[in-house]
């Protein structure tokens, strides 16, 4: 009986280093998806050791990190940031691989655009130099995020030396209350183990929640798996992923489309299969989640408080948490709704999907951005997300009530391009990381579902969507 | 790769945990396409009261006395002390390279984060776990004793304190040897090109659509 991630794990396996169960493991790598900031030193380092790229038609490569999300037409301002993508086109050229550049309309973050064009598949091993890899497992993939020297041992021999993680699994069952989505339950998850909790462990989710999950919804819980500190999220194959990929212009087609979903369906857990660990969550207990903190495990429910360190008797943990609400700017015991934002960020790869995008609309439409919200924006995933929320009038939505409806990239999440937070400014953020200086040095991050940053956008401060829909 | 075998180094205390790799190396550092250069920007806006941007002149930018690197009993330090779950959140190699151009050889902590932890070791800088009341104990002589140093024997995989105390640590064998011979891994790799082209094959047979 074996887990699904040791059915991906197996089934990769070109050489083990030792017999030891524990040792390190030459893995095949099947999906390489590259941007422009973790792989200008990785090429340069290819061609300075006479290398080529082992499996062209392995490779996916667009730029996201660093473009602009205003006035596409007039390319990028910064000099660094431009050199750095046009390094990304260079190599893409000069190799032959194959690239979305900045006005293709399939350009877009990367973790949003693989899934999009089925070029993230079930059973794969998918790599990117980006923690957010992760995202991919929702396909029932082994998938996770590496550094340069990674990226280019890929690129020369489609291969990673690996040590096999130990096997974490999460239930969530029964329903999830109206109005939550998997941004609450990832975020409830991470309250509950910690940023360290996945450390060493690679995460399978399961349960009825996530069955009656849509794909959307599971990149974004497996998306969060890295912030839980497990490298791999993943979930098992069903109709939902069978549904969701067909006609992909990445996928297969005919009888290869057959061949393939009769051997994704084997893609799941046995039955009595045994983990290294197992959590349990009742989905109807997951409330809306606000984190107040500069960690994601900073968190707490939106009918809670900010935290008091005076009750926190573990001196290191006590000394983290004022540090955080001093940057946070917050005192100890106020209210969650009772935090104003300055600003709205809808985006990342975490929630830039179709789906957040619908949820965001839905409580925005017919009411307006309040008076102390400095700037509210829609950031798609990808140009062929913002072309989709355009044919279905949400971008008409977003914009009348006050949001700007940008080009699609990772924005904001970052802050490489231009759009960031000032020193002091609060942000309700649909992103993934909640670190000091992360949309911009001093600025302030709560993470929350796009549900929940349209609706703080609203009522200019936080509210539970639960009385909004 | 860079060798490593040994170092006998000065020790500065990092104490905050859950140290994450924006705050090693902020973004804007990022747009870099050298691998050399992030040592000056390392903990950036921790280190500096001014903000920082790519191009300026470290010379000339103001430090923030009160952060722990700029104190003067710390300066040359090649070994860090953190707590746990350090270098936690991106993937980027980038917080390694800003740690080793500094001139960190070693960073001790209670645990680190999975992608950080490896990247390390991809590029000669040597992560040790020690356990969390070892840690706490040699925060507490760090702080108490200037100029305190420690001895790191990746061979012998201690940890050695002025009082003659060793702490054993834990390495994977593969990384060890390559660490003490600084061992090219893509090189290394590439001798099971066969076995790679094998694997390869049959699974284009299998997977056919993987290969379109």
């Amino acid at each position: 009986m074996q887990t699904l991630y040791d059915k991906l794990w197996q089934s990769h396996v070109v050489h083990e280093e030792s017999d030891k169960p524990d040792g390190m493991t030459l893995l095949y790598i099947d999906r390489h998806l590259v941007h422009e900031v973790t792989s200008p030193q990785a090429f340069e380092g290819l061609k300075l050791a006479g290398r080529k790229p082992w499996r062209l038609d392995s490779i996916l490569a667009v730029a996201d990190h660093n473009v602009p999300t205003t006035r596409r037409d007039h390319g990028i301002s910064d000099p660094t940031s431009r050199l750095q993508v046009e390094t990304l086109d260079q190599n893409c050229e000069e190799l032959g691989i194959t690239e979305f550049r900045m006005n293709d309309l399939r350009q877009g973050i990367v973790h949003v655009i693989g899934p999009e064009q089925g070029a993230t598949l079930p059973g794969m091993t998918v790599v990117c130099g980006d923690s957010h890899t992760s995202t991919h497992g929702a396909f029932a993939c082994l998938a996770f995020g590496i550094g340069t020297s990674e990226v280019e041992h890929v690129l020369a021999t489609q291969c990673l030396l690996m040590k096999k993680a130990k096997t974490m699994q999460v239930v969530v069952e029964g329903e999830l209350g109206h109005g939550l989505t998997a941004k609450d339950i990832a975020l409830a998850i991470i309250g509950e183990i910690g940023t360290a909790g996945g450390t060493g462990y690679a995460i399978e989710f399961a349960g009825s929640a996530i069955r009656e999950l849509s794909m959307e919804g599971r990149m974004t819980l497996c998306n969060m798996a890295i912030e839980a500190g497990a490298r791999a999220g993943m979930v098992a194959a069903d109709n939902t992923t069978i549904e969701y990929l067909r006609g992909r212009p990445f996928a297969p087609k005919g009888d290869l489309w057959e061949k393939a979903v009769a051997y994704w369906r084997t893609l799941k857990s046995d039955e009595g299969a045994s983990f290294d660990k197992t959590i349990s969550l009742e989905a109807a207990q997951v409330k809306p989640q606000v984190t107040w903190g500069t960690s994601p495990e900073m968190v707490t429910t939106i009918d809670g408080s900010v935290p008091d360190p005076s009750q926190i008797t573990d001196i290191v943990k006590r000394h983290d948490m004022e540090r955080a609400l001093k940057y946070m700017g917050l005192a100890p015991n106020t209210p969650i709704s009772e935090i104003r934002p300055d600003k709205i960020f809808i985006g990342s790869c975490t929630n830039a999907r179709i789906e957040d995008l619908r949820a965001a609309a839905d409580v925005v439409k017919g009411r307006h951005v309040a008076a102390n919200i400095k700037l509210a924006m829609v950031v798609p995933g990808s140009g062929l997300v913002k072309y989709q929320a355009e044919q279905e009038g949400l971008d008409k939505i977003f914009r009348d009530a006050g949001f700007e409806w940008r080009e699609p990239g990772c924005s904001m999440c970052l802050a490489m391009n231009d759009d960031r937070l000032e020193s002091g400014e609060r942000c309700a953020s649909t992103s993934n990381r909640n670190f000091e200086g992360r949309q911009g040095p001093g600025g302030r991050t709560h993470l929350v579902s796009p549900a929940m940053a349209a609706a703080a956008a609203v009522a200019g401060h936080f509210v539970d969507i639960r009385e909004i829909y | 790769m860079k060798k490593f075998d040994f170092c006998d180094g000065l020790v500065a205390p990092l104490d905050r945990a859950n140290v994450d790799t924006d705050a090693i190396i902020p973004k804007q550092f990022l747009k870099s396409i050298k691998r050399s250069g992030f040592g000056q920007n390392l903990f950036d806006e921790w280190r500096y009261l001014d903000h920082g941007e790519p191009g300026m002149d470290a010379a000339r930018r103001k430090p923030n006395p009160d952060f722990i690197l700029n104190l003067p009993r710390y300066r040359g330090a090649q070994i860090l002390l953190a707590r746990a779950n350090f270098g936690c959140g991106s993937s980027r190699e980038h917080a390694p390279w800003a740690l080793q151009d500094y001139g960190f050889q070693v960073i001790i902590a209670p645990s680190f984060a999975d992608i950080f932890f490896n990247n390390c070791f991809k590029i000669g800088l040597l992560p040790i776990a020690l356990d969390a009341n070892n840690v706490d104990q040699l925060f507490r002589e760090v702080e108490a004793s200037e100029g305190y140093r420690l001895m790191v024997n990746l061979q012998g995989q201690s940890v050695t304190t002025p009082a003659g105390q060793s702490f054993l640590f834990d390495i994977d064998p593969f990384r060890k040897h390559s660490l003490l011979n600084g061992l090219d891994e893509i090189g290394l790799t590439l001798q099971q090109a066969d076995k790679i082209k094998a694997f390869e094959e049959k699974r284009r047979a299998a997977q056919p659509w993987l290969f379109a």
